[in-house]
C-alpha cells in the first residue's frame, strides 16, 4: 500500500466511510455485465454447489447440485449453467466491427491490406472476489478437457456437449482476468479497493459485505462497526445475518442447515429408487417419493437462494457506487484490448482448436509474462494520465513533477542546417522528483507527445528548467499552442508515457532445446483418466 | 549450593501451578503444531503466548467477551478428511510407503514387515506421548521393518511450558524417521498453492523439532551442528517430510518430499525467541485469572468487566493477519480501534509511518501539525497536500477537519 492509500484509509477511519482513492473509474463497465456468484461445496476441491448469474439484478438465474459428490448432478448442473453462460457470451458478438489492418507479402515484400473482424462488444462478467474468480479457473481446468459423446472415444462417462466449450470459456476468462487493466471478468472488491480506501486492513477489504458496509453504513453507525456487524452478526439460529460472498459457505451453514437439507434429499432419492423398484416407476408410491424428492430439492433451491441473494445484491451496489465515477479517458482503448481478446478466443473455438493446455509450453509462458509486463505498465501509466489522483502516487514517489511556469525562453539548436526549436521551460513546483541533470522527462496532458531534458534544477527555489525537445512542429517557431504559456499548469513525468515492446519470441514449434524443445501435442489430449471420483 | 539448587526447582515447578491457577478449573487446552506454527508468526504477542502455554480455551474466552471467533470447521470438509485418511491407510499404506521407498533406495517389491503399534489413543496426552516415546525407542531397535505411527502423541518444550503435539504419521525405517503431512488440498498438475505448502511445512517443523528433541532425549546427548544439519542420532527424524495430498479432483494420493530445512531453522528461532513464560507470569498483576467460572450448565458466570480487565492485563500484537489465526483476533482488533493503533490499517502501515502510532497522531502530521524535523510526518503532509490537491479540496479544509 502506498502513502497516499494509507492517509485514504486513516481519514476513512476518521470519517467512519469510505474515501476516494480515484476522481475517474478506471475500469470499463458494460452497459450489461453478468453478474455471477459462485459456491463451492467444501466437500471436495473445485466442486461446485450452485451458482447465482443474470444480467437482470431483478431475476438472477440459480443452479444447484443437490448432492455435491454425485458426479452425473455435477455434469447436469455444469450443462445448465453452460446453457445460461454461452448464449451470454455469444449474444456480445452480435456485432461486428471491420478492423483494416495491412501484412507484408512473403514473397514480394509489399503491403497488402487486410480486413479483420472484431467483435462491437464483449462479454463482462463481475465475480464478488478474487476466490470467485479462482473458483471459476478450478472449474474450467476440470471441464475444459472432458470428453462428450460426440468424441471419437467418449470414455466411461461422457459430459454434455457444452460442458467443455464452458471449460474453455471460464479458462479464457479467468485467464485474460490476470492481466492487469483488463476487465472481461472483475472481482468486485478488487474494483471497490481501487477506488475507495476503508478504514480497515486490505485483508478485511476481501468480504464484500464488510467493504461495502464502509460506503452505506447505516445511520448510527460508523463504517467499523457496520462492518462488524455484516462479518458476525448472527441470528437467533445461529447463522450469519450476511453470509459470507464464498466461494466457501459458512461452516456453521453447513453444520446446522446445509448438510441436513442433503441429507433429507438424500434419503428422500433413497425412499424414490426403493418404492420404484419395488412398487414399479408408476406406483402411487413412486409418484409420492418423487414429489418429496421434489421437495427436498426445492427446499435446498431455497436454502442456497438465502446465502446468494445478499451477496447478488451487494455486486448490484457494487456496480451502482462504481458508475456514480465518470468513466477515465483510456478506458475505450484498454476495452478494445479485451475486444480483441474475447474476438481471439472466438475465432479459436470456431476453428476447432484444441482446449488451453495443462500447463503453458515456453514460448506461450514467456509471452503471457511479456504481455502482463507490458499492460501493468501501461495500465499504471494511462491511470496517471487519466487521473490526478493516481499522478499524485507518482508524484509522491518522485516519478513526476507539477507546477506552475514561471519562465520561457526561447532558444534554438542551430547544429544542423536549419535552426530548431529548443526552448527552456522553467517550472516551480513543490515535489521532490529524482530529477538528475540530464534526465530525460516527458509532458503529460501536453496537446502531443513532448520531451524534454532537465537542464537545471534549484531545490531551494523549488524550480526546475527543462529543455523542450520535440512536439514543436517543424518550423523554426514552434507551433502556437504546442508549449504552455507562462502561468500555466503542467506536469512532466520521468517515465515514458507509453509501454515499450519487449524483444520478439520464437514461434512455439521453434522453441529451443534449452526450454524444452517444441511442445509435444500428445501430453495435453482430452483425457477421462482423472475424473472427479 | 544445595540452597541454590532448592531455590531452582521450587521456581521451576512454579509455573506449571501458575498457570494452570489462570486457567481455573477449566481443562486445559492443548497446544497443537497449528497453534505453534501461529504463535511462531506472531512471536510478539505475549498475550497469546500466555494464553496459549496455560492451554486456555480462547474460543470460550472469545465468546465471553462478546467477540466470538468466526473459526469452525464444515462437516463436509471433516467427512473428506476422513475419507482421504481412509484411501491412504488402504493397501498396507502402500500410498505412503511407495514414496518413501524410493527415497530410502529400497526396491519396490521391498517386503519389509509393517508394524502399526496400538499408541493409545484414547488416553490422555500425558499417557499417550509416553507410549508414543516407546514406540519409537522399540522401532529404532528394529531397523529392518517399517513403523508406521499413527497419530503419536510428541512432547516439545515451548517457552518453558510443555506442548503435546499430535502429527498425522511417522513412518520409520533404518533407523530415521520421516513425518507424514497428510492435507487435503488438491496437488493439481503438479502445482498446489504454495501459501498452503508453506503453512503445512511450518506445521511439520514444529513435529520434527519435537522428533529431534525425543531423539536427544532417548541418547541422552545434545546432537551438535547447525541448524542446517540433519542430526544424526539413532532414531532423528529425516529434514525432509512427506506431504500426502489428493491429486487434481480426485481423492487419490499423491505424496511429495519436502525439504523443511529453512522453516525448521526460523521455527527453531522464533520458539527459542518467545518470551519466557516465568517473565509473562511475573509481569501479571496479581490474582489474575482467565477463569470463566462455569455454573453447573457450563455457562460462563464471570463479570466480563472483569475478564476483559484480565486480557487486557497482557499485551497484545495485533495486526489484521491475527483475525484468520487467532480466536481473540476480533478483540484484539475492536482494542486496537479504541486504542487508534495505525496496526490496525495492516502491518506495513506501521513500518510506513515510523514513529508514530496513532490514527490521531498521523492524521495531525498530515495537516501540518508535526514536529518539524520527522521524515514520515513530513512526507505524510505532503501526501495530504497532494490528496487534497487531486481531489480538488483547499488543504486548510482538511486541516479544518481534523481540528472539528
Amino acid at each position: 500500500m502506498s502513502l497516499l492509500g494509507t492517509l485514504a484509509r486513516l481519514e476513512a477511519v476518521r470519517s467512519g466511510r469510505a474515501e476516494p482513492l480515484a476522481t475517474v473509474r478506471h475500469r470499463h463497465l458494460s452497459d450489461r455485465p453478468l453478474v455471477l456468484v459462485p459456491l463451492a461445496a467444501a466437500a471436495e476441491d473445485g466442486a461446485p454447489l450452485a451458482v447465482l448469474l443474470g444480467t437482470d439484478r431483478s431475476a438472477p438465474r440459480l443452479h444447484i447440485v443437490p448432492q455435491p459428490l454425485n458426479r452425473g448432478q455435477r455434469y447436469a448442473f455444469l450443462a445448465a449453467f453452460a446453457d445460461d453462460l454461452l448464449p451470454y457470451l455469444e449474444s456480445c458478438a452480435a456485432e461486428v466491427e471491420r478492423i483494416e489492418g495491412s501484412e507484408k507479402d512473403p514473397q514480394t515484400g509489399e503491403k497488402i491490406p487486410t480486413f479483420r473482424e472484431l467483435s462491437a462488444d464483449a462479454p463482462q462478467l463481475i465475480v464478488p472476489n478474487p476466490g470467485a474468480a479462482q473458483h471459476l479457473a478450478l472449474l474450467g481446468r476440470a471441464t475444459r478437457f472432458r470428453r462428450t459423446a460426440e468424441d471419437p472415444d467418449p470414455g466411461r462417462y461422457p459430459a454434455p456437449t457444452q460442458v467443455p466449450l464452458l471449460g474453455r470459456w471460464l479458462t479464457h476468462l479467468t485467464d485474460r482476468a490476470k492481466v492487469p487493466g483488463s476487465s472481461l471478468l472483475l472481482p468486485m472488491t478488487g474494483l471497490l479497493a481501487r477506488h475507495w480506501a476503508t478504514g480497515q486492513s486490505q485483508l478485511e477489504d476481501q468480504h464484500l459485505g464488510a467493504q461495502l458496509a464502509w460506503h452505506e453504513p447505516p445511520s448510527g453507525l460508523s463504517g467499523a462497526e457496520a462492518a462488524r456487524l455484516v462479518e458476525s452478526g448472527r441470528d437467533e439460529r445461529g447463522q450469519l445475518l450476511h453470509p459470507p460472498a464464498g466461494p466457501t459457505t459458512d461452516p456453521r451453514f453447513d453444520e446446522k442447515l446445509l448438510a441436513p437439507a442433503i441429507g433429507r434429499y438424500d434419503a428422500a432419492l433413497a425412499a424414490l429408487r426403493h418404492a420404484q423398484d419395488e412398487d414399479g416407476p408408476e406406483s402411487p408410491r413412486a409418484q409420492s417419493a418423487q414429489a418429496s424428492a421434489e421437495r427436498a430439492v426445492e427446499q435446498l433451491r431455497a436454502l442456497l437462494t438465502e446465502v446468494l441473494l445478499p451477496t447478488w445484491h451487494d455486486v448490484w451496489r457494487g456496480l451502482d457506487l462504481l458508475r456514480t465515477l465518470p468513466p477515465a479517458a483510456h478506458l475505450p482503448e484498454r476495452w478494445e484490448s479485451d475486444r480483441w481478446s474475447f474476438t481471439g478466443h472466438r475465432e479459436r473455438v470456431a476453428a476447432g482448436e484444441p482446449p488451453q493446455p495443462r500447463r503453458d509450453d515456453a514460448v506461450t509462458a514467456a509471452r503471457k509474462l511479456a504481455q502482463r509486463e507490458r499492460e501493468q505498465v501501461r495500465t499504471d501509466v494511462q491511470e496517471a494520465l487519466d487521473d490526478p489522483l493516481a499522478m499524485a502516487e507518482r508524484r509522491l514517489a518522485g516519478e513526476a513533477f507539477s507546477g506552475e511556469v514561471t519562465e520561457l525562453v526561447p532558444d534554438w539548436d542551430t547544429s544542423g542546417r536549419t535552426p530548431k526549436p529548443r526552448p527552456l521551460l522553467t517550472v516551480r513546483t513543490a515535489d521532490h522528483p529524482h530529477a538528475d541533470l540530464g534526465r530525460e522527462v516527458h509532458r503529460a496532458g501536453g496537446p502531443a507527445v513532448q520531451k524534454a531534458v532537465i537542464t537545471a534544477v534549484d531545490p531551494e527555489q523549488g524550480l526546475i528548467t527543462v529543455r523542450v525537445a520535440s512536439g514543436m512542429g517543424r518550423k523554426k517557431e514552434p507551433e502556437p499552442g504546442s508549449l504552455p504559456a507562462v502561468g500555466e499548469r503542467v506536469t512532466f513525468t520521468l517515465f515514458e508515457l507509453t509501454a515499450r515492446q519487449s524483444a520478439p519470441l520464437p514461434e512455439p514449434d521453434d522453441t529451443p532445446w534449452t526450454h524444452g524443445g517444441p511442445p509435444s501435442a500428445t501430453q495435453d489430449s482430452p483425457t477421462t483418466a482423472e475424473e472427479w471420483e | 549450593m544445595n540452597v541454590t539448587r532448592t531455590e531452582q526447582i521450587v521456581h521451576a515447578a512454579d509455573p506449571a501451578r501458575r498457570l494452570a491457577a489462570l486457567r481455573g478449573g477449566a481443562e486445559q487446552r492443548g497446544l497443537d503444531a497449528r497453534a505453534l506454527a501461529a504463535l511462531a508468526a506472531n512471536p510478539g504477542c505475549r498475550r497469546r503466548a500466555l494464553l496459549d502455554a496455560a492451554g486456555v480455551d480462547k474460543t470460550a474466552l472469545a465468546d465471553r467477551l462478546g467477540q466470538p471467533a468466526p473459526f469452525g470447521r464444515s462437516p463436509f470438509a471433516i467427512a473428506r478428511g476422513n475419507i482421504f485418511e481412509a484411501r491412504l491407510k488402504a493397501d498396507g499404506c502402500a500410498a505412503l510407503l511407495d514414496p518413501l521407498r524410493s527415497r530410502l533406495g529400497l526396491p519396490a517389491e521391498d517386503d519389509a514387515p509393517l508394524r502399526v503399534p496400538d499408541l493409545l489413543p484414547r488416553s490422555t496426552p500425558a499417557a499417550r506421548a509416553e507410549r508414543t516415546a516407546r514406540a519409537l525407542a522399540e522401532a529404532v531397535a528394529e531397523p529392518a521393518a517399517w513403523t508406521l505411527l499413527d497419530h503419536p502423541m510428541l512432547r516439545l518444550t515451548v517457552a518453558g511450558s510443555p506442548a503435546y503435539l499430535e502429527p498425522d504419521a511417522v513412518v520409520m525405517r533404518g533407523g530415521r524417521c520421516t513425518v507424514v503431512e497428510i492435507k487435503s488440498f488438491p496437488v493439481l498438475d503438479g502445482v498446489a498453492d504454495p501459501a498452503k505448502v508453506g503453512a503445512a511445512a511450518r506445521q511439520a517443523a514444529v513435529y520434527v523439532l519435537a522428533l529431534q528433541e525425543a531423539a536427544e532425549h532417548r541418547a541422552g546427548a545434545r546432537a551438535g551442528g547447525g541448524p542446517y544439519e540433519a542430526r544424526e542420532l539413532p532414531g532423528s527424524p529425516e529434514t525432509s517430510v512427506l506431504l500426502v495430498c489428493p491429486k487434481d479432483f480426485g481423492n487419490r494420493p499423491t505424496a511429495e518430499l519436502i525439504d523443511i530445512r529453512r522453516e525448521l531453522a526460523t521455527t527453531r528461532r522464533q520458539l527459542a525467541r518467545m518470551t519466557r513464560i516465568e517473565e509473562l507470569l511475573d509481569a501479571l498483576p496479581p490474582g489474575t485469572s482467565f477463569d470463566l467460572l462455569p455454573d453447573a450448565g457450563g455457562q460462563p458466570t464471570r463479570p466480563v468487566v472483569e475478564l476483559t480487565a484480565a486480557v487486557e492485563a497482557v499485551p497484545a500484537a495485533y495486526s489484521p493477519e491475527c483475525l484468520s489465526s487467532c480466536e481473540l483476533g476480533f478483540h484484539c482488533r475492536s482494542q486496537a480501534r479504541c486504542e487508534g493503533a495505525v496496526e490496525q490499517l495492516g502491518r506495513g502501515v506501521r513500518g510506513e509511518l515510523g514513529s508514530i502510532r496513532t490514527v490521531g497522531e498521523a492524521l495531525a502530521a498530515a495537516s501540518g501539525g508535526a514536529p518539524l524535523g520527522d521524515e514520515a510526518a513530513a512526507r505524510l503532509g505532503y501526501a495530504a497536500a497532494l490528496r487534497a490537491e487531486a481531489l480538488g479540496v483547499p488543504a486548510t479544509a482538511m486541516a479544518g477537519a481534523v481540528a472539528g
